[in-house]
Formats: structure tokens, sequence, C-alpha cells
């Protein structure tokens, strides 16, 4: 997956009116590469895109495509192609004078286009649907009609702003694996904004978690998620507890007055830090063996687990199990040393926000 | 339906057959009778055949014609601009070009008729200035000025409301997919305001065409189109049966414009207006 970087972003910056969404924002995208771009809505993941497409102009700071600088390029002078939210078809044509836009307008030959009609139709699973119009198809449909059209240019890089945001749950677990397997056909880089972190962990080589115009985190699915930097990450990513802690020794932290054994060096000792603990990593087992003990006030079954809350040392734990503690029961809190992650505490509400840049 | 909400209907239906269906029929019944004995005829119909309502008839098509053109020539770019502007709902935008018509269509037309005589305003300016003097008073020139002045406003509001219709996202795409924007505007742009550009064809082509109030106060008595012999027959001649199958010869071209906007007006984008 190492390739070479296609896409850089340096120092670009963006405000709408004295709102600021993007401040000094630097990434650099390889080749071949899933990107996602996660965040909540206003943390700038749509502005990057619209970037990067250009669509929007940044303020400062320039965008390097393929070792060329194109801050000031037109969309149509770009090499790379989007898929819109709610897909943007063309509904006065039929689907295949949407899938041959691009190549007319590149003044292709009849048989050139003819035949990427074909092939972008069998890619997206839709062969056979050359004259209808996009007003009869389903909204999972057209949005594969949107990556047909955006693909049959043979763009370096596709961008994906929130293309599944309109689809149903089950479309959206389907067209998660369609957009894998397209992807690994292709053999180019996607970057892929969203802001449902299941979407990010299922696709993405590399996840960017962004919030208020700065990049939180930036790493691997697995990584995000295990080893969240800060609580802003950790709480975004899939559900956790947050816990204010003391690191006492290497190896040693003290969370709500009881000590923890964890597996972090080298933070010092006494140092006020934050742990997260992710609900699953929790054990609930007899009160006599647990770290601490508590008490279970409330229990919902979830489907796949029960989520369970215990009053434990003045905080209430969440927990996920597929072992049922009825409410009211007495229990003990066991964690494994390696599933406690330790972060350093924010000094500041602004410094919190700012995170850190590679 | 229950009898309480049938009866709420009444009155509009009263009021449909009172002043639309009734005043129809009538319209039908004298135009397709004999003035002399009642007896049925077409040669009310006829008369359009005459040289001098056939080329009243022909002048009104050519005047028409060409101030819609003009139209629309003015207003798509005007729509254009205001659709790219956003401001906020387009209400403040709407208001300015409606507000000429909140004034009467006759002070509108006078007010044109003194500005454009020849010792009137714009002539008086112009000797101030030392300039040759415009003369399209009682001219066809006047009365396409009239007619474009009036009805421009039915042109401007049914583009607009197509144009702001389409998606930002969907012009995106096309600037994304490698067209330049003159590339976008006729392969997407265009064609996506059709409906609008449809509409407002008919409704300045159709109030154009029947006009006798601006022929007659921009043209003078000299220039005579097919509205004001309509109106001569009612009013001067007293010949209501020609007056109406004249009417009648005229309605069939409006139908023909309204089957053309049935045809692409789907979703009534000017309906609006009228």
């Amino acid at each position: 997956m190492a390739g070479n970087t296609l896409i850089d972003l340096m120092n670009i910056s963006k405000t709408y009116g004295k709102d600021m969404v993007l401040d000094d924002f630097c990434l650099s995208i390889k080749e071949n590469e899933f990107v996602t771009l996660l965040g909540p809505s206003g943390c700038g993941k749509t502005t990057t895109l619209r970037i990067i497409g250009g669509f929007e102009t940044p303020d400062t700071g320039k965008v390097i495509f393929d070792g060329k600088d194109i801050t000031k390029l037109a969309p149509n002078e770009r090499q790379l192609n989007t898929v819109f939210q709610k897909y943007a078809l063309f509904t006065h044509m039929t689907i295949a004078d949407n899938i041959a836009f691009g190549l007319k307008i590149k003044k292709k030959s009849r048989q050139y286009i003819q035949d990427k009609i074909k092939y972008a139709l069998k890619l997206v699973n839709l062969d056979g649907y050359e004259n209808r119009m996009p007003d009869s198809l389903s909204g999972g449909q057209q949005q594969r009609i949107a990556i047909a059209r955006a693909i049959v240019n043979e763009p370096k890089v596709l961008l994906l702003d929130e293309p599944l945001g309109a689809l149903d749950l089950k479309l959206r677990q389907d067209m998660q694996y369609e957009l894998i397997r397209l992807k690994n056909e292709l053999g180019i880089t996607f970057i892929y904004v969203t802001h449902d972190q299941e979407e990010a962990l299922t696709m993405s080589d590399t996840i960017v978690v962004m919030n208020q115009g700065y990049i939180q985190q930036m790493g691997t699915p697995e990584m995000i998620y295990n080893e969240p930097q800060n609580a802003f990450v950790a709480d975004f990513i899939g559900e956790s507890n947050i816990i204010g802690a003391t690191m006492v020794e290497d190896r040693l932290v003290n969370i709500l007055g009881v000590n923890f054994r964890c597996v972090d060096e080298g933070i010092g000792n006494n140092v006020p830090v934050d742990v997260v603990i992710r609900p699953e990593d929790i054990d609930l087992v007899a009160p006599e063996k647990g770290i601490i003990t508590g008490t279970v006030t409330s229990l919902i079954f979830k489907g796949v687990h029960y989520e369970m809350e215990v009053m434990a040392n003045g905080h209430e734990w969440l927990v996920h199990s597929t072992d049922l503690s009825p409410v009211g029961s007495n229990v003990g809190i066991w964690v494994d040393p390696f599933d406690i992650q330790i972060m350093n505490k924010p000094e500041s509400e602004d410094e919190e926000a700012v995170g850190y840049h590679e | 339906m229950n009898n309480r909400k049938r009866w709420l209907a009444a009155p509009y239906t009263v009021w449909m057959a009172a002043f639309i269906v009734i005043p129809l029929v009538l319209i039908v019944y004298y135009g397709l009778t004999s003035n002399k004995d009642g007896s049925f005829t077409l040669e009310n119909i006829l008369l359009i055949a005459e040289p001098i309502n056939r080329k009243a008839l022909w002048l009104a098509l050519k005047l028409s014609f060409i101030s819609t053109a003009i139209c629309l020539l003015l207003a798509y770019p005007l729509a254009m601009i205001l659709r790219n502007r956003k401001v906020g709902n387009g209400s403040f935008i709407t208001m300015v070009f409606m507000l000429p018509m909140w004034m009467n269509f006759l002070l509108r037309t006078i007010a044109w008729q003194n500005l454009l005589e020849k010792t009137g305003v714009i002539n008086a300016v112009l000797e101030f200035l030392h300039l040759p003097l415009l003369n399209i008073i009682n001219t066809p020139y006047a009365i396409i000025l009239g007619m474009v002045y009036n009805f421009l406003p039915f042109m401007i509001l049914p583009i607009y409301n197509t144009l702001v219709k389409i998606d930002q996202n969907v012009i995106n795409a096309a600037r994304d997919l490698g067209a330049n924007s003159f590339q976008t505007f006729l392969h997407v742009m265009l064609p996506l305001s059709v409906p609008g550009i449809i509409s407002g064809i008919t409704m300045v082509f159709v109030p154009s065409l029947t006009t006798f109030v601006i022929s007659k106060i921009l043209g003078g008595s000299k220039i005579v189109l097919i509205g004001n012999v309509i109106e001569q027959q009612f009013k001067t001649v007293n010949n209501w049966n020609a007056g109406s199958g004249l009417s009648l010869v005229l309605m069939v071209f409006i139908l023909i414009s309204m089957a053309l906007v049935n045809k692409y007006d789907k979703n009534s984008e000017g309906a609006g207006v009228w």
C-alpha cells in the first residue's frame, strides 16, 4: 500500500464570513489509498473535499496534485472526479447519456464511449439500464450510476461526498462492500467524506478524524479505534468510558481511587491523564474477583449484546456484554491491562481541538 | 366528500359558470351564427381571410413573436444572474421585478406614450443634449417596446423558478466531468430550464397576440392588430358575430401554444404569476 504521495494539502485555510472552517490544514494522501475524512458536521471535511475537487478556493495554502500546483485550476481541468451527495444525476438524460457525459465532452470515439458505458454498468451491477431515465431508478441504483459516471473518465482520484447518506441501513452496508470491491478493481485513490464512524471503520485504509477544522488523529481504523489520541476521538469513534485518572507510575494507573494495571510507560509519575475503556472490554465478574465493585443500574437489550450501566466508585460505567447481569445486582469490574488506553489530558479547551499535525 | 364541503365549493362553481363557461359558450354561439337571421354560418370565421384582417393577424403574430424573442433574450441572462446571486429566498429580487406590475397596466402604457411622444420627455432630453430625436411613437417599434416592458416579468419569473430549482451539485457534476462553463450551460442548464422557457414564451406570447390597448396607445390609429379589429367589431361596428368569429380564430392560436405548455410544463412552473 505504501505508494507515492498523490495529493498534498499544504497549510490550507478557509473562512466563510467569520467562521474559520479550516485553519492551516495539512494532509498527504498516497496513491491507491482509501482515505476517509471523518467528523461531525461543520468539522471542515466537506470543505476539504470541495477544495480538492476545485469547487472552493482556499484563502491561503496550496493543493499539490501529482507534483503540480492545482490550487487555482477549475474543476473541469482536474484529473479527478466526484460522486456527489444525493447523486446529482442529469435528470434530462438517459443513464447511458449520463455516463457518457464526460467522455462526450472529451470527444472520445463513439465505439470507445459505447464500450465504456457497458463496462461501467457491469462494474456497478446495472447492465441493461442504458435507456432508463434516472428518475425511474431507486436511490441505491442512482448512486451506482453516479459512481459509474465518474469512473468512466478514469480519474486518478475519486472524491465521494457522503455518498451513502441518503440510503437506508441495509443498502448502506451493501454499498460499503461494493465500494471496497470497486476500489480494489480500479486501483485508484478514494477520498471519502462521512460522519458515520462505522462506514469509516469498514472501508478505510486511513481515517482522518477531524473536528473544528483540525485533524484530531490520523491512522488505520485499528489505531483510531484502539488507541484514540484524545477524548474527542475516543468519544466520536464508537462508545467509550472516558474517565479522569492519575498515572501512578509506569504500568499503573489510578482510576477513581483504585489502582489498575496497564501497559503504558514513560508518561511519568503522578501525572493526571484521561483513560479510555471501550464498553466491550469491560468484563463483569463476581464481586470478589473484580478490581472494583458496583451495582447494575440499567439494562438494555441491543440485539448483539446487552448494554448495561454499572455504578462503581461514583462513575457510571458503560458495559457491553453478551452475558446478562440483572439490574440491582452486585458485580465486579475487570479490565485487562492492554484494554486501558491512556491519553494525555488536554490542558485547556483549545488544545483539545488543536490535535496534532503529522 | 360530505355535503358540507361540497356546499363550500358552490361559489366557485357559480363563478366559473357565470364568468368562464357562459361567456365562452356565447362567443362560440355568436361566432357560428349570422348577425342577420341567427342561422348557422362560417362567414364570421372566414372573415379572417379578408386582406385587412389577415394583415392585422399577421402583424400581431409578427410583433408578438419579436416581443417574445426580445423578452427571452433579456430575461434568460437576468434569471441566470438572479439565480447565482442567491439573495435569501429571492423574495426581494422577485419584488423588484413585480413592483412595476403593481401599477395600473394602462397607466404604465400611457406613461410610455408620454415618454415617447414627439415632444415627450425623452425627446426633450435628447434635444437638450443636441442628439438626434427619437421618432418611434405610432410605429411597430413602440408597440414592441410596450409589449416587452409590460410582459417581461412573465418571462423572467418562470425561467428564474426553473433555474433556482436546479441543484448546484448537478452543475458542479457537469464541471467535474470536464465541461467548461459554456458546455455546462448548453448541456445541463439550458435543457433543464426548458419548462420555464416554454411557460415564459406562452405567458408573453398570448397576451401580446391579443392586446389591443398597447397598440392603440403606442401605435396610434394607423397600426391595426387583430386585437384592435376584434375590439372595433364589438364596440364600433357593433357586429358581435364578426368579433366572436375572429376571436375564435385567435383562440386556435392560443390553444396551440397552451398545448405546447401542457406538454412541457408538467410542474406548472410559471402558474404562480397569473
